[in-house]
């Protein structure tokens, strides 16, 4: 009974939802032109890094702090020592992982680097470095993580702290986050690379600190 | 119909059986991917609405990027949180109130 | 030409969704979840926004569902 009001109720936000979707905006709110317009300002090309590192900067900052009070959290709340044999790894895949991973490596460098111009950027850099971590993980190449060593920490966030130095550093120009747009380009790849490393140790972390193995418990 | 609405009804649709998932579910890790399923219908509309008419629109895309990297954030820390409580009472659904 | 690939690719993103909220087995249903993942991936690819596809299909599908077997698997040897 309850099951089926829940779906009839879902069904009929859904037909509410779409019919809403449906209805002409009056007044549509069109940030195109403010993107495109300040485009040369930005210091680079692609108007979705624009977005995310230069206009809406602020939203990013706080981004890369979420997710680290997410790991943060997590390595709070302990794991459970659940009884883990060791598994017995192909070595076909293991020489297929050692092959793949460097690749990975430069395709991440390379995105990092597009971004400026084309689709790419520190987002999807730092997820590819993370899935480089999780197959060399899951191929027993890489140990999963006890606890973060102090070089591990600092890594984790570099970006962040990166990422704070520079608004602090253009706070003096009176806003927060706003580039002087001879420099933008430089500061955005710089923060970038932060970013990128970070977000690969992080998402990288997430995994590697959820499969730990039970004896050393933290 | 454009591209950019019809994926934004399948948002909907997406957003409203994940919702149905979330509060019929009792399996916390199935409620986990009702979650995310939710999620995703919420970033399919947040684009297909605004790229109604099939021009590309950098500011919610950059949004939905951070989206869903702070999506699988709270996806890591949800399955946490579940693999603890399984750890602590061997469930794999929240208790109810009266216990 | 392209709405026939659009209709198609909504049936199969309400699909997958659908049965991954209600398959039986667990297994399944995040097998389900990734392949709903990749299916965004290539809806993001027809919304124009290569960037969120790019982030989809490596943290949405790879990311998630990495971390989703996981959690299953220690669940599952708990419990044997």
């Amino acid at each position: 009974m309850k099951r089926f009001v829940m779906g009839l109720g879902a069904l009929a936000f859904a037909a509410l939802l779409i019919g809403a979707l449906l209805e002409p905006l009056p007044v549509s709110v069109d940030l195109r032109a403010a993107v495109t317009n300040n485009m040369a300002s930005s210091g680079v090309e692609h108007p979705v890094t624009a977005v995310l590192l230069n206009f809406r900067g602020y939203d990013t900052l706080l981004e890369i702090a979420v997710l680290l009070l997410a790991l943060i959290v997590i390595l709070a709340v302990g794991i459970d020592t659940a009884s883990d044999q060791p598994r017995t790894v192909n070595p076909i895949l293991q020489t297929l992982a050692r092959v793949a991973a460097p690749l990975v490596i430069v395709v991440a460098v390379y995105l990092l680097w597009a971004g400026a111009f084309r689709p790419g950027g520190a987002f999807q850099a730092g997820a590819v470095l993370a899935a480089a971590a999780v197959l060399l993980h899951l191929t027993g190449l890489l140990p999963s993580w006890q606890v973060p060593t102090r070089t591990l920490r600092w890594g984790l966030t570099a970006g962040f702290l990166i990422f704070l130095a520079v608004a602090a550093g253009l706070l003096s120009q009176g806003a927060l986050l706003h580039y002087p747009p001879a420099q933008a380009g430089m500061l955005i790849l710089l923060i970038e690379a932060g970013l990128t490393i970070s977000l690969g140790l992080i998402l990288a972390g997430l995994f590697l600190l959820l499969s730990r193995e039970p004896g050393d418990d933290a | 119909m454009s591209s950019g609405l019809l994926f934004a009804c399948v948002g909907a649709l997406l957003f409203a059986m994940g919702m149905a998932g979330v509060m019929l579910i009792a399996h916390l890790l199935r409620r986990i991917l009702a979650f995310n399923v939710m999620g995703s219908g919420a970033f399919l509309i947040l684009v297909g609405l605004t790229q109604r008419n099939d021009v590309p629109d950098p500011v919610p895309q950059a949004m939905v990027l951070t989206g869903i990297v702070v999506a699988v954030a709270a996806t890591a820390l949800a399955l946490a949180l579940v693999r603890r409580l399984h750890a602590l009472t061997g469930q794999l659904e929240l208790p109810a109130d009266d216990t | 030409m392209s709405i026939a690939f659009d209709l198609l690719l909504a049936l199969a993103l309400l699909w997958s969704g659908g049965r991954c909220l209600s398959v039986d087995r667990l297994d399944r249903a995040i097998v389900l979840f990734i392949a709903f993942g990749l299916l965004m991936a290539l809806a993001w690819a027809r919304l124009a926004a290569p960037d969120i596809g790019l982030a989809e299909a490596a943290i949405g599908a790879g990311l998630t569902g990495a971390l989703l077997l996981d959690a299953y698997g220690a669940l599952k040897r708990r419990k044997a």
